[in-house]
C-alpha cells in the first residue's frame, strides 16, 4: 500500500474511508489532482470535479452521522461518456451531442451511487463507441499510458487509460464487439464484458442494441468483481435484462478450452507465446487444457459488421437536430436540416457504419445481408454451446497485436476492424468474457488473455482471471 | 397489370364499366391508462408534451418496456373478429425520418404480427358480406406536428409528443370492399366492435380511429387487381366514403380516357372535397424493417389467450339476439338498441326498473334517440339516468300521468336533470284519476250537452267518444283517459238500466262547475259547448 489514494484498490479505499483513515473527499481530491496532471493522455471528456466533491462530501457526512456506507464508499470511478449521469453532459464522443445534458441517469449509475461510488469524470471514447482505438472521438484521441504515442484501444479507451494511469480506481465502459476487453488488454488492466442481459442497458446510449453491454475496468480482478457485483442484476426498465438464479459452484479443477481458430494467422508471436505460458501455468495448477474448435469463427467479423451497422443505422436516426444536440444553421427546409445536421454532427466512422447499416437493411438486400448474418450469428453461438459441453471456459488472446501507433490504422478501416477478431464473436453469442493482463511484450507493452465463459458464469471466468493474475505477480 | 390495361384500351375504354376494389388499413388507439412502452398517460389531450418521459421522447439511452394491457386489448379485438393470436409475435422497427417520430423509427410489427385473419360482417342493402382481415398488429403512435399559420417567414413547426407511444392496433382488411358505402359500413362495424370491447373510443375526429384506404379499379367481371393508390387523411366515416368515391371516379375517368393509374399516395382534402398526390419527397418507400432488438419476442401462452377470450364482453350481434329472446322485443328493436353498446346498456338498465321491455324499448327508440340526435349527445352523457326513465315509464303505466304529458315531463327531465316525480309534483301535472276529481268534470260535460245526451240515448252510441274527448279537453289533458272511459260507461249503464244510483246533474250544478272550472278551460271550448 502506498500513501496516495490513487494507488489503492477498491477494498483498500472502502476500508480506509470506513475506518476514517481517509475522507472520501481526500480520496476524490487526490484523483482530481492526478487527472489535472495527466490531461495529456486525454482520458476524460468531462471532469466532474464539483459533482465528485459533492458526492464525496455526502459520504463523509454519512460516515460522521454513523450511517452505513455502501460497498464502494468513496471509490472514484471513470464513467464512459455514453453512460448517462443526470445533469452531466453526455457527448458519446460526438459533436452531435456536444451540449446535451441528460435529465435522467443509467441504472448502473443509480446503483453505483447507492453503493457510495464517486464519479470523477466522463471518459473519452470512440464516437458512439464505434472504433477500436478511441481515435474516432470528436474530442481527440486518448493516449496509452504505457506509451503515449500508442493507442489505448477502444472504444472505451478513456476508462482504460484512467484506470491504468491511476486517474480512477475502476471504471465503466461498454462492450459491443470488444470495446472493454480490447482497451483493457492494450492498457494492461482487467476488463469484464458481462453476459448480454446481466447488466441493465437503461441509460447506455445505444450503438448496437443486441450486442451492447456495460462492462467494468479494474486494475485487479477483485476490483473489477466488486464493481460488477454492484451493477449486475435484473432491471425492469430493460426488457433484455435477465433474472438469474445464481451461478453453479465452480469446480476446483477446470477444463479450459483452447480454440485453435484463435491462434492462427495474424496473431502476434509474442502474444501467442504469452498465452501458451499462461496455459501452462494453469495446467500446473491442476486445470486441464484441451483444444476445441469454433469452426464458424472465420465469419465473425463479417457477421458482426452487418448486424452492428444495421442496428446502429436505426439507433442513430434520432440524432436529427429536431429535439436535442447539434442542429445545422439556417437550413432551407426539413430535409436540408436533417442532411446538414448529420453531415456536420457525425464523424467519418459513424457515417460509414450508418451507410453500411442502411444498405444491409434495404429492400432487396435484407435477406442477403442482415438475414444471412442473423443465421450465421446463430451458428457462431452454436459453436460456443458445443464447446461448452466439454469445457468450463475458453482461453484466447484478447487482441491479435499489442498497442499500435496512433494513426497507424486510421486510413484502413478493414485492418482496424480486425483488431476485434477475437472479441466480437463473444458479443454475437451473448457470452461473458474477461481480459486479464498475462504478460508484457519485449517493448514493454501489455498483453491480455481472454477468458470466455458460459452465460452468467462471470464469477467462474473471474476466478480463472484471478489465477492468471496471481501467476503474474 | 399492363396487359389488363392494354386489353381494356383495345376494347375502347369508354364502353367498359369498372368496379372498385378497396382494402382498408384502420388504426385504433387503445384505451389503456399508460402508453405502450412507458408509464406515461395515454389519455387524449393535456398540455403539449405534458405526458412524456425519456422513453416516449426517444432520448438517448431510453428503452421500451411493453405494456401488457395493450397486448390484452389487441388480443380482445383479434379474438372478437375470429382471428388467431400468435403464440410468438415479434416487434419490428419501421425506420423513417419525421419530426414527430422522435426515435427515427416506429416500433411496430412486421412479419410476425400478434393477430392473423378474422373477418367482420356488414349488411349492405339487406345482404350480409364478410370483409376478411389480413392481420391485426400492435404498434406505437407518433407525436403530432403543428405548423402555425401565423409563423410567417420563421416557418416554425411545433411538435407535441403526448400522443407519441400511445398504443395502436392496425387492422388490415383484405381487398373485400366493393363500394364507398361498404367501406362506411365496415368502419361503422369496426367502431361498434371496438366500443363494445371498450378498447377504443372510436372517435375519428380526435384521431382515435384513423383510416387509410387502398383503392384500385378493374373492368367489371374481371378478377385481376388494377394498380392501386393509397388514400390518406380522412377524418370521418363520411369523409372516407367521399374520398373513396372521389378516387374511384378519378381512376375511372383516367382509365376511360386512355390513361394509366400510377401507384401513389393521395391526400384527401376535406375542405376542397378532393384528393391530391403526396409529394414523392414526403413518401418513404423503404422502411427497412428489422426485429426490434430492445424487446424480446412476445410470448403469448395459450392460457393467456384463454383468459382474454373468456373475459370478452358480449358482442353486438350476440347481444341483439339475446335482447330479442330475453325481453321479447322485436329483432328490429334489438338491432337498433345494440347499435351502440352504451344504448343497449341504457336499455337493459331501464328494464331493471321498469319491466315492460317493449314500452321501454319504444320510449328509448323514439324519445331518447330523438333527443340524442337533435342535440348530438352521447348516450353515456344523457342527462336522464335509466333509473329515472324507468320511474317515468312507471308513472305512465300506473296512470299517474298521461303519455302526452310524459313527453313534456321528459323534456324537462332532459333539460334539468330532475327526477320525474319531482317535476310532476312540483308543477301539479299529476293525472286526474280519482273519482272525486273526475266526477265534477264529467258532470259538467253532461250538463252542458243535454242535446247530445238525448241523441246518445236515442241510439247514437258513437257519441260516447265525444263525451270522453270533451272531458279530456276540460282537464287540459290531465284526466286519465282510461278512467274517463270507465267512469263514463259506468254512468251510461246506470242511465240506461235504472235510475237512482247517481243523481242526474242539474243545470245549476253544471253552470257552477263550468264557472268554477272556467279559469282552467279554454274559452273557445265553452263557446262551442254553448
Ligand atoms: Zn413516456
Amino acid at each position: 500500500m502506498t500513501d496516495s489514494p490513487t494507488r489503492w484498490s477498491v477494498a483498500e479505499t472502502v476500508e480506509r474511508v470506513e475506518r476514517g483513515e481517509v475522507t472520501a473527499a481526500a480520496a476524490t481530491g487526490a484523483h482530481l489532482t492526478r487527472i489535472e496532471e495527466r490531461r495529456s493522455l486525454n482520458a476524460y471528456i468531462t471532469v466532474m470535479a464539483d459533482q465528485a466533491r459533492e458526492q464525496a462530501a455526502d459520504i463523509d457526512r454519512k460516515r460522521a452521522a454513523g450511517e452505513s456506507l455502501g460497498p464502494l464508499a468513496g471509490v472514484p470511478l471513470a464513467i464512459k461518456d455514453n453512460i448517462l449521469v443526470a445533469g452531466v453532459p453526455c457527448t458519446c464522443g460526438s459533436r452531435i451531442l456536444r451540449d446535451w445534458i441528460p435529465p435522467y441517469e443509467a441504472t448502473v449509475i443509480e446503483r453505483l451511487r447507492g453503493a457510495g461510488a464517486v464519479f470523477v469524470g466522463k471518459s473519452n471514447c470512440d464516437e458512439f463507441a464505434m472504433g477500436s482505438t478511441t481515435e474516432n472521438s470528436h474530442y481527440g484521441p486518448s493516449r496509452n499510458p504505457h506509451d503515449p504515442e500508442r493507442v489505448p484501444g477502444g472504444s472505451s479507451g478513456g476508462s482504460a487509460v484512467a484506470v491504468a494511469d491511476f486517474q480512477a480506481v475502476a471504471g465503466l465502459g461498454s462492450d459491443t464487439g470488444g470495446s472493454v476487453r480490447l482497451p483493457a488488454a492494450l492498457c494492461g488492466v482487467v476488463g469484464l464484458k458481462p453476459t448480454y442481459g446481466a447488466v441493465s442497458r437503461w441509460g447506455l446510449v445505444a450503438f448496437a442494441s443486441s450486442l451492447d453491454q456495460i462492462g467494468v475496468f479494474g486494475r485487479t480482478v477483485a476490483d473489477t468483481k466488486a464493481v460488477f457485483d454492484v451493477i449486475r442484476g435484473h432491471d425492469p426498465r430493460d426488457s433484455t435484462s435477465m433474472r438469474t438464479n445464481g451461478a453453479r459452484p465452480a469446480p476446483k479443477q477446470l477444463t479450459i478450452g483452447w480454440p485453435e481458430e484463435y491462434y492462427g494467422e495474424g496473431l502476434d508471436a509474442e502474444i501467442r507465446h504469452s498465452l501458451e505460458q499462461t496455459a501452462n501455468r494453469l495446467k500446473d495448477s491442476g486445470h486441464k487444457i484441451i483444444p476445441v474448435s469454433l469452426p464458424n469463427s472465420k465469419y465473425t467479423i463479417a457477421v458482426y459488421y452487418v448486424i452492428c451497422t444495421a442496428e446502429a443505422s436505426s439507433n442513430l436516426a434520432r440524432y436529427d437536430g429536431v429535439k436535442y444536440g447539434h442542429r445545422a444553421d439556417s437550413p432551407d427546409d426539413l430535409l436540408d436540416m436533417y442532411r446538414h445536421t448529420r453531415a456536420e454532427g457525425f464523424g467519418d466512422e459513424v457515417k460509414r457504419r450508418i451507410l453500411l447499416g442502411t444498405y444491409v437493411l434495404s429492400a432487396g438486400y435484407y435477406d442477403a445481408y442482415y438475414g444471412t448474418a442473423q443465421k450465421v450469428r446463430t451458428l457462431i453461438a452454436d459453436d460456443f454451446t458445443r464447446a461448452f459441453a466439454t469445457v468450463d471456459c475458453l482461453l484466447t488472446p484478447t487482441s491479435p497485436t499489442c498497442a499500435f501507433k496512433l494513426g497507424e490504422k486510421m486510413d484502413d478501416p478493414l485492418a482496424m476492424y480486425l483488431s476485434d477478431i477475437y472479441t466480437t464473436s463473444i458479443n454475437l453469442a451473448g457470452l461473458p468474457a474477461v481480459s486479464v493482463p498475462c504478460g508484457t511484450s519485449k517493448g514493454g507493452l501489455p498483453i491480455g488473455a481472454q477468458v470466455i465463459g458460459r452465460p452468467f458464469e462471470e464469477h467462474l471466468i473471474l476466478s480463472v482471471a484471478e489465477e492468471i493474475e496471481k501467476h503474474r505477480r | 397489370m399492363r396487359s389488363e390495361n392494354e386489353r381494356t384500351k383495345a376494347m375502347t375504354p369508354q364502353s367498359v364499366t369498372y368496379d372498385p376494389v378497396i382494402g382498408l388499413e384502420v388504426h385504433a388507439q387503445l384505451l389503456t391508462d399508460a402508453k405502450i412502452f412507458c408509464g406515461c398517460k395515454a389519455a387524449y389531450g393535456g398540455a403539449p408534451n405534458a405526458h412524456t418521459c425519456p422513453v416516449c421522447l426517444g432520448l438517448p439511452g431510453a428503452l421500451p418496456v411493453l405494456n401488457r394491457r395493450a397486448v390484452e386489448f389487441a388480443m380482445r379485438m383479434i379474438l372478437a373478429v375470429g382471428g388467431t393470436v400468435r403464440h410468438e409475435a415479434i416487434f419490428a422497427r419501421k425506420n423513417y425520418f419525421y419530426p414527430d417520430l422522435p426515435k427515427g423509427y416506429q416500433i411496430s410489427q412486421y412479419d410476425q404480427p400478434l393477430g392473423d385473419g378474422g373477418s367482420v360482417g356488414i349488411i349492405d342493402a339487406g345482404v350480409e358480406h364478410r370483409i376478411g382481415l389480413i392481420r391485426i398488429h400492435l404498434e406505437e403512435d407518433a407525436g403530432k406536428s403543428f405548423h402555425p399559420e401565423n409563423a410567417g417567414d420563421d416557418a416554425t413547426s411545433l411538435v407535441d409528443m403526448n400522443r407519441c407511444g400511445v398504443p395502436l392496433i392496425e387492422i388490415v382488411s383484405r381487398p373485400d370492399i366493393h363500394s364507398p358505402r361498404q367501406a362506411g359500413l365496415y368502419l361503422t362495424r369496426l367502431k361498434q366492435i371496438l366500443e363494445y370491447l371498450e378498447i377504443c373510443t372510436g372517435n375519428m375526429e380526435e384521431g382515435a380511429l384513423r383510416c387509410d384506404a387502398n383503392v384500385s379499379i378493374r373492368p367489371t367481371g374481371t378478377t385481376a387487381f388494377g394498380t392501386r393508390t393509397e388514400v390518406k387523411n380522412m377524418n370521418s366515416i363520411r369523409g372516407v366514403e367521399r374520398a373513396l368515391a372521389y378516387e374511384i371516379e378519378r381512376q375511372t375517368r383516367l382509365v376511360q380516357s386512355g390513361g394509366t393509374v400510377v401507384q401513389e399516395t393521395m391526400l384527401w382534402d376535406e375542405k376542397a372535397q378532393s384528393a391530391h398526390p403526396m409529394r414523392s419527397k414526403e413518401e418513404s418507400s423503404d422502411y427497412r424493417y428489422f426485429p426490434e432488438p430492445d424487446l424480446l419476442p412476445l410470448r403469448v401462452p395459450a392460457e393467456w389467450i384463454q383468459t382474454v377470450r373468456s373475459s370478452l364482453p358480449e358482442l353486438p350481434q350476440t347481444r341483439a339476439k339475446r335482447l330479442a329472446t330475453q325481453y321479447g322485443i322485436p329483432a328490429y328493436d334489438a338491432a337498433v338498441l345494440t347499435d351502440q353498446k352504451a344504448l343497449a346498456d341504457y336499455f337493459e338498465a331501464t328494464v331493471k326498473g321498469f319491466a315492460d321491455a317493449k314500452k321501454a324499448s319504444n320510449w328509448i327508440m323514439t324519445e331518447v334517440l330523438r333527443i340524442l340526435k337533435d342535440r348530438a349527445l352521447d348516450v353515456r352523457k344523457f342527462p336522464v339516468t335509466p333509473a329515472s326513465l324507468a320511474e317515468l315509464l312507471g308513472m305512465i303505466d300506473q296512470g299517474t300521468i298521461s303519455a302526452t304529458m310524459a313527453k313534456e315531463v321528459f323534456e324537462t327531465m332532459v333539460a334539468s336533470g330532475r327526477a320525474a316525480t319531482d317535476i310532476v309534483v312540483g308543477s301539479g301535472l299529476a293525472q286526474i284519476s280519482g273519482d272525486d276529481d273526475l266526477a265534477p268534470l264529467i258532470d259538467a260535460v253532461l250538463a252542458d250537452n243535454p242535446g247530445q245526451i238525448e241523441k246518445y240515448k236515442g241510439g247514437k252510441t258513437q257519441l260516447f267518444g265525444f263525451f270522453v274527448g270533451e272531458t279530456m279537453k276540460r282537464s287540459k289533458g290531465r284526466a286519465n283517459p282510461q278512467r274517463v272511459n270507465d267512469e263514463g260507461r259506468d254512468r251510461d249503464l246506470q242511465q240506461q238500466h235504472g235510475p237512482g244510483a247517481r243523481p242526474r246533474p242539474s243545470r245549476r250544478n253544471c253552470g257552477r262547475a263550468l264557472v268554477g272550472d272556467h279559469s282552467r278551460i279554454p274559452g273557445g271550448v265553452c263557446a262551442r259547448f254553448d
